[in-house]
């Protein structure tokens, strides 16, 4: 799988870009893959998403649902199309270091 | 006298309740609660539209389904009342229980999403996970003549996540063999980022929707329904017409849930992936479709999940920890239309693989892969469960999941081991 250098530390992505290993995220790693994906910056609003994601996850062992993030990260469904265009569950998953949102099969 | 009482007489309910009626000792009484007179067999419900079932054979009676020993109160839930150890019925009558086993499943709500229950709801807008919207779609695809049919999950989690699939490929199927394929534009619209999300399953089956000429709309949340355009749209503004709309709306844990303050905001209970004891409170079981636990909401997940909590309940009642462990495993039977199906075997670590299962080198039935064979377990299974898991007798196939008879494709095992 490919090793890509975000905030000067060695990560290795799969063939999508998120993190093969998510104790390899740091903040500094966030703002380099929101970068890569054409955030320019991480505004206090996208942090918030970021933190329940990651939070959510350690809980559940999943990424969470949109609905779930619109609904407890004090972020609203129109605002995460705004924050993490084309697809805010995927985007969100992947800057906070965590597999993509998958089905069984 | 000690309590255990049973809440829901599904699949993970009447398992549990049949398994330990023969278990328990003799100081322990055994309820189930359930409001409900039939026992509905959901995996039939794909089949009714296209007249492969019909419904009079998908329910039987509940009352012959629990076995002797089990007392039966056909009441609904009203709360749990966790701190007083109590469940609470309509006229505020009580149970009480020294431990409560919650497997009341998941539910469609199809009010979450504006526009679906509008003047259009089973006469252009279908929903195929209650027996009443799975015969409305058989009485409309009678008359159907060609159109616009769009599949569409709202969002995840869902009860059986590969049903969605399966009714596209049974439409496509059913309309090819009714001869009115040509007429018919035949969409997949998907929260997910494609129609097979796993590596592997994409790999081996990722092709199967273009051949069909079945379009994928992915990474799609729907946020309404234009009932007077008849028009679905999504949070980031993307319109789908349609003439026929097949929804699997949002799906939640049953509303006391929500009342008890026992759920999470889909009212899923959170649950100890390993011991199936509800993370809140150590004298609640919680099994099925009920709880949030990363696997898949399906018929095999609470079988396997059944044999785990009858272990717990004996453990704790002799005054021992849980030993018991659930690992995640679900085996689904996938129908593909044309009389066949294919069959995915998995848990919380390993994702769908091919092979064989569940006997190495024999099987008979194929993993990841289409065959007759795996049509007809399907139809098999039928009998199984009528007959053998619901009274709680043994199935032989194994409580956790085994790699025996499985195969990891080359370049993957190429890349885990570069990786490890």
């Amino acid at each position: 799988m490919p090793v890509v250098d975000y905030a000067g530390q060695s990560i290795e992505v799969n063939e999508e870009g998120f993190l093969v290993d998510s104790s390899q995220w740091t903040p500094e790693v966030a703002e380099a893959i929101a970068r890569d994906i054409g955030i320019d910056a991480l505004s206090d609003q996208h942090w918030k998403v970021i933190t329940f994601c990651r939070e959510d996850a350690a809980n559940q062992g999943t990424p969470p649902g949109l609905r779930r993030i619109s609904k407890n990260s004090g972020v609203n469904m129109k605002e995460l199309y705004q924050l993490f265009p084309k697809g805010p569950g995927k985007l969100a998953a992947m800057v906070s270091g965590l597999p993509k949102p998958q089905g069984c099969i | 006298m000690k309590n255990l009482v049973i809440l829901g007489a599904g699949t993970a309910g009447t398992t549990v309740g049949n398994m330990l009626r023969k278990k328990l000792p003799s100081d322990w009484s055994l309820k189930i609660i359930d409001p409900d007179t039939d026992h509905l067999f959901q995996p039939d419900l794909i089949f009714i539209p296209f007249e492969m079932q019909t419904p009079e054979k998908t329910i039987r009676p509940r009352k012959g389904t629990l076995g002797k020993g089990i007392e039966w109160i056909q009441r609904p839930v009203q709360r749990v009342d966790a701190d007083k150890n109590q469940v609470i019925l309509d006229g505020d009558e009580r149970v009480p229980y020294d431990l409560l086993v919650i497997a009341t499943g998941s539910h469609i709500r199809p009010e979450e999403t504006p526009g679906l229950l509008g003047d259009e709801w089973q006469k252009s807008i279908f929903d195929f996970y209650t027996l009443e919207g799975s015969v409305a779609l058989r009485d409309a695809l009678k008359k159907f003549e060609g159109g616009r049919v769009v599949v569409n999950t709202v969002e995840m989690p869902i009860k059986c996540p590969v049903a969605p699939l399966e009714i596209t490929f049974l439409a496509e199927s059913f309309f090819t063999e009714k001869g009115i394929r040509d007429n018919v534009e035949l969409t997949y619209v998907t929260p997910l980022d494609g129609a097979f999300t796993k590596p592997i399953a994409a790999k081996a089956l990722g092709g199967i929707l273009d051949d069909r000429g079945i379009k994928v709309e992915a990474e799609y949340n729907a946020s309404e329904v234009d009932v007077d355009r008849k028009v679905l749209r999504s949070y980031d503004e993307r319109e789908i017409p349609f003439d026929m709309l097949i929804t699997i709306p949002t799906h939640m844990g049953a509303g006391f849930i929500e009342e008890s303050g026992l759920g999470d905001d889909l009212a899923f209970i959170p649950t100890d992936r390993h011991s199936l004891i509800a993370d809140n409170h150590d004298n609640i079981f919680v099994l099925g479709d009920a709880t949030d636990l990363p696997t898949s909401k399906a018929g095999s997940v609470a079988h396997f999940q059944a044999e785990v909590v009858v272990d717990n309940v004996l453990h704790l009642i002799q005054g021992e920890s849980p030993k018991a462990v659930f690992d995640g495993h679900a085996n689904c039977f996938i129908e593909s239309g044309y009389g066949r199906a294919m069959l995915i075997d998995f848990n919380y670590e390993q994702e769908p693989l091919p092979g064989v299962y569940p006997l190495p080198t024999v099987g008979p039935f194929p993993l990841l892969k289409e065959s007759k064979f795996n049509h007809w377990g399907k139809l098999m299974f039928r009998h199984v469960y009528w007959h053998a898991l619901l009274p709680g007798h043994p199935i032989p196939v194994p409580n956790h999941m085994s790699m025996v008879g499985k195969k990891r494709p080359a370049k993957l095992t190429a890349d885990a081991e570069l990786a490890s």
